[in-house]
């Protein structure tokens, strides 16, 4: 903070901006990890420009100096709140990632499987899912369903 | 009155605790959840009839004034939006409950199940009651710490994939969210909503704009709103039935409602809502056709759950009475019968093994009353009269064509559109899953579904209906909501009688 309270040196407005910057281009990336470091930078970042926000000064607690020149205290209780909780979501991205390194070698997020399937036959130009019916001729629901769907209840009585 | 106002957060987070440390005895740790959840639900009730009746209810927290102490508020909007959710959240539990004691399989919740669950709870009902732009962002992340705990529920490799996506999204927004107070305290040098709604109108144009779009830009990640959508049909489906079942009905809503705050309390000027009518438009069209292309149940939901989310930006962006109040409206229809159509869903999964549209069939004959638990909610949503979702959208569309313009006669032709690409939706999974030769995915013999799961369900879809029977009075108290949300003065008067400072 600039010591003349007339607000924040340039110098940790360029931070903020490197901070956020370094951030962004780091959750671009697959690897949680990097994604990880990435909202470490990020979330200080967000915190810096939290306190920038309130006026600069002594220690605001009365009986130490002038009322007008005690610094903002709620954007300071704010970066507190917010630093446990950037560590708190933080912590558990960490194990997320822990955890898919566990099960699968690496801990990049991969494409949703449905989506891939989905583009394929999009590309095949397939139809999702048959929607007249069962399969073939004479699967006709109307006409074949009743024997399979009784014979299926009763087993399913005789188990109970 | 207002000393019941800490309740619905207070008692789910007691229960929490409670819960935790009764880990060791599961009876009494669902004892504990189910009863929290319930008083809830009646403190709910209680604050929207007070609410209804003498105006918004205003509790200052620990006694400190509203501009230094925070203050919660629960106006209509916020007490609809708690009963509602508080209701919803019962019948999840309950239905958790019945699949715990069915299946002591993979999917059993485990102990840690019932106090996140309870916080998720807290989580909104905080968001839903915060009369101040920073315990707004606390709800929040209350709600996705709870979140991400709860769609990574035991760890397998397919959730912690789709979980990483989620809470890595999750975790932007919410740090646009805290960037954007920030900025809007370093603007106006306060965060109380209602102080808030007069500092802001005193900026200029532009830094309010600027605000504005950033706040937006963090709630419709929330929202699902269109392009800011693409993480939820990703990440939802794989939790458990419930989870999913609550994250739809609720999540996205939480996003909605602090559109609708933000919109109509901070920046009642609609300097956005072209834009907020496009992305609506898209939001609706794009799901829809998400969801026609789906072959898997859930997934299916997920993109109707992202399309309707269009109806209520649409409701939002109109800013007229009539318009808030079918967003309201809506956003009521809309939590009952999304929840109700993923614990169908689960009950599915159960009955015939999977989800998977490709390998079930026939189920209306196997299991009739499943049938009719899909067909009721699946033809609400899609808006056939005389369902509340045929209502919610007949108030919307009215709302759109009353306020005349081209934008708005555009929006009213795509939620028609998606009203009927909705029923096509709903059409073809009845015809593939219900009503064609049966098959199911599983060879094992027919289990018994759980009567708790059942009953559950079978009370959303009566939710479902009861918004039917009651949608003239409900529409009155959304309406009522709508007209203090485009007044502001009742708020801001709650909040500060003698005057805002």
């Amino acid at each position: 903070m600039s010591a003349g309270g007339a607000g924040p040196t340039l110098v940790l407005v360029v931070i903020v901006g490197v901070l956020v910057g370094c951030g962004v281009s780091l959750l671009l990336e697959r690897s949680l990890t990097r994604i990880l470091l990435g909202v470490i930078l990020l979330g200080n970042g967000v915190n810096l420009l939290i306190l920038l926000g309130g006026r600069p000064g002594v220690a605001p607690v009365v009986g130490t100096g002038a009322v007008e020149e005690m610094s903002d205290a709620v954007p300071q209780a704010m970066v507190l709140t917010s630093i446990v909780i950037t560590f708190g979501l933080t912590a558990f991205l960490l194990a997320v990632g822990y955890r898919s390194w566990y099960l699968t070698g690496d801990d990049e997020v991969p494409d949703d499987i449905e989506d891939r399937q989905i583009i394929r036959r999009a590309e095949r130009d397939e139809v999702t899912t048959e929607d007249l019916g069962g399969e073939g001729a004479d699967a006709d629901p109307e006409q074949v369903d009743p024997e399979p769907a009784r014979r299926r209840l009763r087993r399913g009585e005789g188990v109970e | 009155m207002n000393r019941l106002l800490p309740l619905p957060v207070v008692l789910p987070l007691l229960g929490a605790a409670l819960t935790l440390v009764l880990g060791r005895w599961p009876r009494l740790q669902r004892g504990i959840s189910v009863v929290g959840l319930a008083t809830t639900l009646a403190v709910a009730a209680v604050l929207l009839v007070e609410a209804y009746r003498h105006g918004p209810v205003v509790l200052a927290v620990g006694g400190w004034p509203p501009p230094v102490g925070i203050v919660l508020v629960a106006d209509q909007l916020a007490a609809l939006m708690l009963v509602v959710s508080s209701a919803v959240t019962l019948c999840v539990l309950l239905y958790s409950i019945g699949q715990g004691q069915a299946d002591a399989g993979e999917s059993a919740p485990v102990t840690i199940y019932h106090p996140t669950y309870l916080v998720l709870t807290a989580g909104v009902t905080n968001a839903f009651l915060a009369g101040d732009l920073f315990n707004l962002f606390v709800g929040f992340e209350i709600l996705l710490a709870a979140s991400f705990v709860l769609i990574t529920l035991g760890g397998t490799e397919v959730r912690i994939r789709t979980g990483s996506t989620y809470v890595v999204v999750s975790i932007l927004s919410s740090m646009i969210f805290l960037a954007a107070v920030g900025l809007v305290y370093a603007a106006t040098g306060t965060l109380n909503l209602a102080q808030l709604a007069q500092r802001l109108d005193a900026l200029p144009d532009d830094v309010r704009l600027a605000l504005q779009l950033m706040l937006l830009l963090a709630f419709g990640v929330k929202a699902a709103v269109f392009p800011l959508s693409a993480w939820l049909p990703d990440s939802y489906p794989t939790a458990p039935a419930p989870v999913t079942a609550v994250f739809a009905g609720l999540l996205t809503k939480v996003g909605v409602y602090a559109v609708i705050r933000t919109e109509t309390l901070l920046f009642p000027d609609g300097q956005v809502a072209p834009l907020l009518m496009v992305v609506a438009g898209l939001t609706m069209l794009v799901g829809i056709l998400g969801a026609v292309a789906q072959s898997d149940l859930k997934r299916l939901f997920s993109f109707t759950l992202v399309s309707h989310i269009g109806y209520m930006i649409f409701g939002v962006a109109l800013s007229t009475v009539a318009g808030l109040s079918g967003a309201i409206f809506y956003v009521v229809h809309h939590i009952t019968i999304q929840t109700t159509l993923f614990l169908v869903a689960g009950l599915v999964e159960i009955r015939a093994g999977s989800t998977d549209l490709r390998r079930l069939g026939g189920l209306a004959r196997l299991a009739p009353l499943l049938g009719v638990l899909f067909f009721v909610p699946a033809m609400n949503l899609a808006g056939v009269p005389p369902f509340s979702g045929f209502l919610g959208k007949l108030g919307l569309l009215q709302a759109g064509v009353a306020d005349g313009g081209a934008l708005p006669a555009a929006l009213v032709a795509a939620g028609t559109l998606t009203s009927l690409l909705t029923l096509y939706v709903a059409a073809r999974v009845w015809n593939i899953a219900f009503w064609r030769s049966p098959r199911l995915a599983t060879d094992e013999p027919a289990v018994r579904l759980p009567a708790l799961m059942v009953g559950a369900t079978v009370a959303l879809v009566a939710l479902g209906l009861a918004l039917t029977v009651a949608g003239g009075p409900l529409f009155d108290v959304t309406a009522d909501a709508a007209h203090d949300l485009r007044d502001r003065t009742p708020y801001l008067r709650a909040v500060f009688p003698a005057g805002t400072p």
